[in-house]
């Protein structure tokens, strides 16, 4: 009886969020993949397998004869006869690589200064962080644009600057740069708060214990800290690599023409080449990618700790 | 030339002096303790001579040389922190081989370093554990090879045994005097625990509001405390309020008002009329009926108060006709017996003239 009713509370708890996930991530990620191997529809979306006449009779129009006409593998052929496509993954990694490492790099000092500070300001140094996120996320990137724009005080003092040295101006709006500029600010609170969260509860008497055991500060950090901070840095790896990777919005706004990223291309297919199965084949093997980076970057963990 | 002279040395925090005007020096291989209650200034000076804080005015010399300008990484220091402080990301031999790394020790050495220490500490099967898969003594034993591993001219122990129960306290007291003999390091130990203190040490430094109240051998300290606070913090101890009755000679005779007139070891300085304190161990206090007389020893009669039953001894509280409470004890090694008295027993109390010690003022 017993055994039934927590049975029972199981359900009532986990199966909310369990139906919720089922609508809207499994269910679209399904119609994906059955999308992917479609053909577009004339005026978009994908061509109808079932049809129905003004009189109201439905009629199935796929059979065993024609079903070459409505189910294709083109699609993951298209990918893969064009390198221009593993040159646009290869980038968009690149570019979220970069905006991952830069993020770790800047992240780092400011999240450990706010874990090591008093409570009281601990707390209002956190709400600095997530702040940002009280104003749209369009909005910021717009302010980008004005900031890097050439007539802002920014681009004006800096060209000043440069013409000291007799070096010409630059452009910075609407180029790679802009884009790494955009990625970074927009994703930086995500690398601060799960590293700030690992770094807070570090015990101080581990450095205590390495200095007194002869340790120095580079060898404290790279010995002590770093490693146990790992955990911090590869959920924050997870929380900026994947968002940054289909990002479309920021080349969209601060990139120039050669700066767009895996997630401009699949924008494209759907809203504008109106060829829903390649974005949905784009779609998939940008999820493919990133579950195989993480399946390696398991195995390589797992690895290392049987050495240990 | 002792091995480390602390001369003079003051630390403030604030308005707060926790360290004051502290003097003493440890001999090369002694193991040396630092006793008293919380907030005694112990664990500050501990910190003074492991780098992590620096005095406000005097020095710390170690092997004569002074330590003032040298960071905690450079001293020939090595600390065994009450929390252990193990690296929870490091194996047992990992953690042992980190001070060998800091020290730039060949990498082909280690190994063999880290087994041998392995051994000292009996702890050779656990190599590849984490801390984590310990038990508390075990992770306590691997914090102690892990700050002799290079071999420190001097091993700081901060309060290494008050995380474990009472039965594995008192065995790794035994290991500790063991190790210590077998590795010959000098250990600075600081503790609250005046049984640890007593046990473990060949001389004991009881600190006070950050003075040394009393530096002796344990013996000496638990014997002839030299003040009320030593008395009273080491140990149980009866202290009777008395006054210098008579002086001169082989004894002195001191009067406990209401109670009578006691005899007691001279002390020096002593006048008639002086008072003072009279400290007496309970088990140097005999309890009877009515005991047998001896010139050597005084006399008072009382009545039981209260009992305590502790198993091997029972702890007597005795009232004296004044209404002074005494403590006293029995050992319950009678076969049978578990008590002798009961509240409100009349009994008499008998202690020789060198059972108790007189402090003056």
């Amino acid at each position: 009886m017993r055994n039934l009713s927590t049975r029972f509370s199981r359900w009532l708890i986990s199966g909310p969020p369990l139906l919720y996930l089922l609508i809207f991530f499994a269910a679209p990620s399904l119609i994906m993949v059955f999308a992917a191997f479609r053909i577009p529809g004339d005026y978009g979306g994908l061509v109808p397998m079932v049809q129905t006449d003004d009189a109201g009779h439905t009629q199935v129009l796929i059979n065993a004869g024609n079903w070459h006409d409505f189910i294709t593998f083109e699609n993951f052929g298209r990918f893969f006869e064009d390198s221009i496509y593993a040159q646009l993954f290869l980038k968009s990694f690149w570019y979220a690589g970069l905006t991952t490492v830069i993020c770790i790099v800047l992240a780092y000092p400011l999240a450990w200064l706010i874990a090591r500070s008093a409570k009281k300001t601990r707390d209002l140094l956190v709400l600095l962080v997530i702040l940002p996120f009280w104003s749209n996320f369009l909005i910021r990137v717009y302010a980008w644009m004005i900031i890097l724009g050439p007539q802002s005080y920014f681009s004006i003092g800096l060209n000043k600057f440069l013409a000291l040295f007799g070096i010409a101006p630059v452009t910075m709006l609407f180029s790679e740069f802009a884009v790494i500029v955009g990625l970074v600010y927009v994703h930086l609170p995500f690398m601060v708060l799960p590293l700030y969260a690992n770094l807070e509860k570090h015990d101080m008497a581990l450095l205590d214990a390495a200095q007194d055991l002869g340790a120095n500060a580079w060898q404290r950090f790279w010995r002590i800290t770093w490693p146990l901070s790992l955990p911090g840095v590869w959920a924050g790896t997870a929380l900026v690599f994947i968002p940054a990777l289909g990002m479309f919005a920021i080349p969209d706004l601060l990139g120039g023409t050669d700066t767009g990223m895996i997630g401009n291309l699949i924008k494209q297919q759907f809203l504008d080449s109106r060829d829903w199965p390649f974005g949905s084949t784009l779609s998939i093997m940008l999820t493919l990618a990133v579950l195989l980076m993480a399946a390696i970057a398991g195995w390589a963990g797992s690895r290392k700790k049987e050495r240990a | 030339m002792a091995l480390l002279e602390i001369r003079d040395v003051v630390k403030t925090f604030g308005d707060f002096t926790a360290v004051n005007h502290v003097s003493l020096s440890v001999e090369a291989g002694e193991f040396f303790t630092l006793l008293g209650p919380s907030g005694c200034g112990k664990t500050t000076l501990l910190r003074m001579l492991a780098g992590f804080e620096q005095p406000n005015s005097g020095q710390i010399l170690l092997d004569g040389k002074d330590m003032s300008q040298v960071p905690p990484e450079k001293r020939p220091v090595h600390t065994v922190f009450q929390s252990y402080a193990l690296f929870p990301h490091m194996t047992v031999a990992q953690n042992i081989a980190f001070p060998l790394q800091m020290a730039g020790v060949a990498k082909a050495d280690i190994p063999a370093r880290v087994a041998e220490v392995l051994e000292d500490v009996r702890l050779q099967q656990f190599a590849k554990r984490f801390p984590h898969e310990l038990s508390g003594g075990q992770r306590q034993r691997v914090a102690i090879a892990r700050a002799l591993v290079n071999r420190p001219r001097l091993l700081l122990l901060d309060e290494p045994l008050s995380a474990l129960d009472a039965k594995l306290r008192e065995e790794m007291q035994l290991e500790l005097i063991n190790l210590q003999k077998e590795v010959g390091i000098t250990f600075v130990y600081v503790t609250h625990d005046q049984g640890e203190a007593l046990a473990l040490s060949h001389r004991i430094a009881v600190m006070n509001k950050g003075e040394v109240a009393q530096l002796d051998a344990p013996e000496t300290i638990y014997s002839y405390p030299k003040n009320r606070f030593v008395a009273d913090f080491i140990g149980q101890c009866n202290l009777l309020d008395a006054k210098v009755v008579e002086v001169g000679g082989e004894r002195m005779k001191v009067e406990i008002p209401g109670v009578g007139v006691c005899e007691t070891l001279p002390v020096d300085g002593a006048q008639v009329g002086q008072s003072g304190t009279l400290t007496l161990r309970p088990e140097k206090i005999r309890l009877a009926a009515s005991v047998a007389h001896d010139a050597d020893e005084v006399h008072f009669t009382g009545k039981v108060h209260d009992c305590l039953y502790l198993g091997d001894v029972t702890i007597y509280i005795v009232e004296l006709d004044n209404g002074t409470l005494v403590e006293t004890m029995l050992p319950n090694s009678a076969p049978g017996r578990a008590r002798f008295f009961d509240d409100n027993d009349a009994v008499e109390l008998a202690w020789r003239y060198d059972a108790g010690h007189f402090l003056l003022g």
